[in-house]
């Protein structure tokens, strides 16, 4: 198996318990502007979706701002998660064992981790979630620029913004409902927000979740000492 | 039903006993992004007619929108064509639109002059399309108005306009179209555009007599050959306010790219409506699952076990 999973950052702190470094401080600032930009981006969308969300304009200082603000976001966004694109799309990348781990999806949803293929850096839902975000905010950054009227009326016909518009608001309820996801699934797996915050892992967080990635660790040495409980 | 104005004729003199001021907020029917209680009363509706047949290109109407409108239309090149502005632009809602045609029926150069504007659509898409609440209103006598002070200048009007009409200031970033001088009518006055009119191409008046004389002078167009003579009040839309008189209603693309059957484009009511309760439907389920996945199977814990199974690896390596 190619040992695709291991990112540069990564490193095992042996000790009582072991840690393992995760998220460079790096990848967490690019991780958490995003996730600021998306936050915002959402809540200034749901606002122009339907009027009973209308009032969350207010938190942008009115309509006229929510309005211009939203796509600057959009814009901030897109490079933001460019950046994680650029660090994480190997890690990512689909093998050959994905597909034995997803004809035991019941049990990965279960809880069952010990009946599953030990997985990489990243679980095949993990890499879907990364895919499909991916796919969604290059189709939300296209169909975003076409009705971006301020700057680009004339890049688009009007027949043209109207689908726009509609495949935009199609594809952030996509995003918003993968983001859900997203979420849950950090917070149902405790110990994993850690890894976006301190940058680390427990030894037994990825003995649990992600086995392969921890024994591929130990096979390259990937050791590091002493253990700080900071990195 | 309230009476309102009758114009069609001539125009009243501003007087006391004028219409008391209408088309305030108990006069609406619709406004964007609200729901609002039918209105307490019933305006008669309005309509004003453009008899295309009747107009001589002369532009007095886009003069009498920029003074009473009180805007500033910037000047321009010319391209050699007669249109000026060259499109309808946030400071000129009212457009002739010129067309050199040669009927191949009868070998003969006609040209086509209509003035372009809101239609005031009884089935408003502007209005459907707009996301801020107040924005774009429509009153019970089928006007429909922008209220600036409550857009935002999104442009859904604009996808939402089967006519392309709306347009978006690059100065205060609101948009801007056509009022049927709803400020006048209020008071029982004509639009400008009417009152302006040296041919009585334009007439104002409440919709009935405006169909009225729309028959009898399509009666006299086909009496003078025009068989195809008709009134443009396009049923796509619920009927317009603003209604032509065109000697060629059997094909009014060739009147400046007029639709022939304009409706509120379906991918704008899909966007309105089955995408707001999809969109919704979607998020409600995925933020259900994670409650009822939450509630089945309860956290997923790392155990001292995990621990120490990740301990024993990394001694065995060290």
């Amino acid at each position: 198996m190619a040992t695709t999973s291991i990112e540069k950052e990564d490193a095992i702190h042996p000790g009582k318990p072991v840690v393992v470094s995760r998220y460079n401080l790096g990848a967490r600032v690019n991780h958490w502007i995003t996730a600021i930009s998306l936050i915002l981006l959402a809540l200034s969308g749901l606002a122009f979706f339907h009027p009973s969300l209308f009032f969350l304009t207010g938190l942008f200082g009115g309509g006229q701002e929510a309005r211009a603000f939203h796509p600057w976001i959009g814009v901030l966004l897109f490079f933001s998660f460019a950046g994680l694109f650029i660090r994480f799309w190997r890690a990512n990348l689909p093998e050959k064992s994905d597909r034995e781990w997803l004809a035991h999806a019941n049990d990965a949803i279960a809880g069952n981790e010990e009946k599953l293929p030990e997985a990489g850096r990243y679980n095949p839902i993990q890499k879907f979630n990364f895919w499909v975000m991916s796919l969604l905010i290059i189709a939300l950054i296209v169909t975003g620029i076409a009705i971006w009227d301020q700057y680009f009326f004339d890049w688009t016909t009007i027949p043209q913004k109207r689908v726009a518009v509609l495949l935009h608001s199609l594809a952030a309820v996509a995003l918003i409902c993968i983001w859900i996801v997203h979420v849950y699934a950090v917070i149902w797996a405790r110990g994993t927000l850690r890894a976006m915050t301190r940058g680390s892992v427990t030894g037994g967080w990825a003995w649990r979740h992600h086995r392969r990635w921890l024994k591929e660790l130990a096979e390259h040495h990937r050791f590091k000492k002493p253990a700080t409980p900071a990195e | 039903m309230e009476p309102s104005p009758r114009t069609a004729t001539s125009n009243p003199p501003v007087a006391a006993s004028a219409t008391a001021a209408n088309l305030g907020e108990r006069d609406l029917v619709r406004r964007s992004a609200s729901t609002i209680p039918p209105p307490a009363r019933q305006l008669e509706p309005v309509a004003k007619l453009i008899d295309v047949s009747k107009c001589i290109g002369c532009k007095a109407c886009q003069s009498a929108c920029v003074e009473w409108n009180d805007t500033k239309p910037g000047l321009e090149t010319n391209t050699g064509i007669y249109e000026n502005p060259h499109d309808l632009t946030p400071d000129m809602f009212t457009l002739m639109r010129f067309t050199e045609w040669e009927n191949p029926q009868s070998g003969n150069l006609e040209w086509l002059i209509r003035k372009d504007g809101c239609m005031h659509c009884e089935d408003p898409g502007c209005l459907k399309a707009c996301p801020a609440p107040g924005a774009i209103v429509q009153y019970s006598n089928g006007i429909v108005d922008f209220i600036h002070e409550n857009c935002i200048g999104c442009g859904y009007c604009i996808k939402g306009c089967p006519f392309n009409i709306p347009r978006i200031s690059k100065v205060d970033h609101t948009a801007y179209k056509c009022t049927l001088c709803s400020d006048r009518v209020a008071v029982g006055q004509g639009p400008a555009c009417a009152k302006a009119c040296p041919t009585h191409a334009i007439s104002f008046g409440t919709k009935e007599d405006m169909k009225t004389l729309a028959d009898s002078r399509i009666e006299d167009l086909k009496s003078r050959g025009y068989e195809n003579a008709g009134l443009y009040d396009p049923p796509g839309v619920g009927g317009t306010h603003v209604m032509y008189v065109l000697h060629h209603n059997d094909q009014p693309e060739i009147y400046s790219g007029l639709p022939k059957d304009p409706k509120v484009s379906p991918v704008v009511n899909a966007w309105k409506g089955m995408a707001k309760y999809v969109g919704f439907a979607a998020m409600g389920l995925a933020a259900a699952a994670g409650m009822l996945h939450s509630a089945f199977t309860g956290p997923n814990r790392v155990t001292r076990e995990d621990e120490e199974k990740a301990e024993d690896l990394v001694k065995e390596k060290t």
